[in-house]
């Protein structure tokens, strides 16, 4: 029976791995569910029941939270950062950075200061938006 | 008051399969055997880098006696999911030819070489879901 739940824990994290790792290319839920070796329905749901979330949802916020980083630390405007961090429209990119943060790209941009030299991946990990409140 | 202490020795993180483990860490990150030993009431696995012996890693199998199994069970669930906490942080000469290696021999890499103010680093995840970060770091200022 656990040996089942590790397995799966593995698959899921593997699958979540490579959102982090891969948030600027296309992915979708068929190809995160191959790298977890599971159906599409399957995939969703036990992801979901792993870390709490949706792997769309996941993702979406891997995006944001690049695109912040990209908004404070550098100069690139906001739609070259939207193609940069995955999203394909500027609309889907500025409407979903807005419900996740509370505002838009560009009043972030305003009233964040860059975070200090810790190692990227604390960074990305502890400055995601948070889904859960 | 001044402490005393003066070095990490040994640090530890819980591996799901110890032999599994010997491998990732040494035939696949290049690391040695500092000692595996059968201790009777257990298999005491330690590795180091090459070259540098006083600071041991402790592969330790989570299970019992030292945990009940429903603890010993939880542990190991962490930590295939990612959220154990067991992390290492290694340094490395040339980050990009480490990364090279590392991705011709298998390993997952969970963030791909990046520039950043402190150094060059990237990301893997060992077979069991710990973290492991290696830096080429640039001289503390």
């Amino acid at each position: 029976m656990s040996r089942a739940v590790e397995e799966s824990n593995r698959a899921m994290l593997r699958a979540r791995d490579a959102m982090d790792r891969a948030y600027a290319k296309p992915l979708d839920i068929p190809a995160l569910a191959r790298i977890a070796y599971v159906s599409e329905s399957h995939f969703i749901r036990t992801f979901r029941a792993t870390f709490g979330e949706t792997p769309h949802r996941y993702l979406q916020r891997r995006r944001v939270e690049r695109a912040m980083m990209l908004l404070v630390e550098s100069d690139r405007d906001v739609t070259d950062i939207c193609y940069a961090v995955g999203f394909s429209s500027l609309g889907t990119f500025s409407r979903t950075f807005r419900q996740i943060v509370g505002e838009s790209p560009s009043d972030f941009r305003r009233h964040r200061v860059a975070p200090g030299n810790v190692p990227s991946c604390f960074a990305k990990a502890w400055t995601r938006p948070s889904s859960f409140g | 008051m001044g402490m005393t202490m003066n070095a990490i020795s040994r640090s530890q993180i819980y591996v799901l399969d110890q032999d599994e483990a010997l491998d990732f860490y040494v035939n696949k990150l290049g690391m040695e055997v500092n000692t595996d030993q059968d201790l009777g009431f257990m298999r005491w696995l330690t590795v180091n880098l090459p070259g540098d012996p006083e600071r041991e890693i402790l592969l330790e199998k989570p299970g019992a006696p030292a945990l009940d199994p429903a603890t010993a069970e939880q542990v190991r669930e962490l930590l295939t999911k990612g959220a154990l906490g067991g992390y290492l942080f290694m340094t490395t000469d040339d980050a990009h030819k480490t990364h090279e290696e590392l991705v011709a021999k298998g390993v997952e890499i969970t963030d791909e070489p990046t520039e950043r103010p402190y150094g060059i680093d990237f990301g893997i995840r060992d077979p069991f879901g710990n973290r492991i970060r290696i830096g080429q770091m640039f001289p503390r200022a």
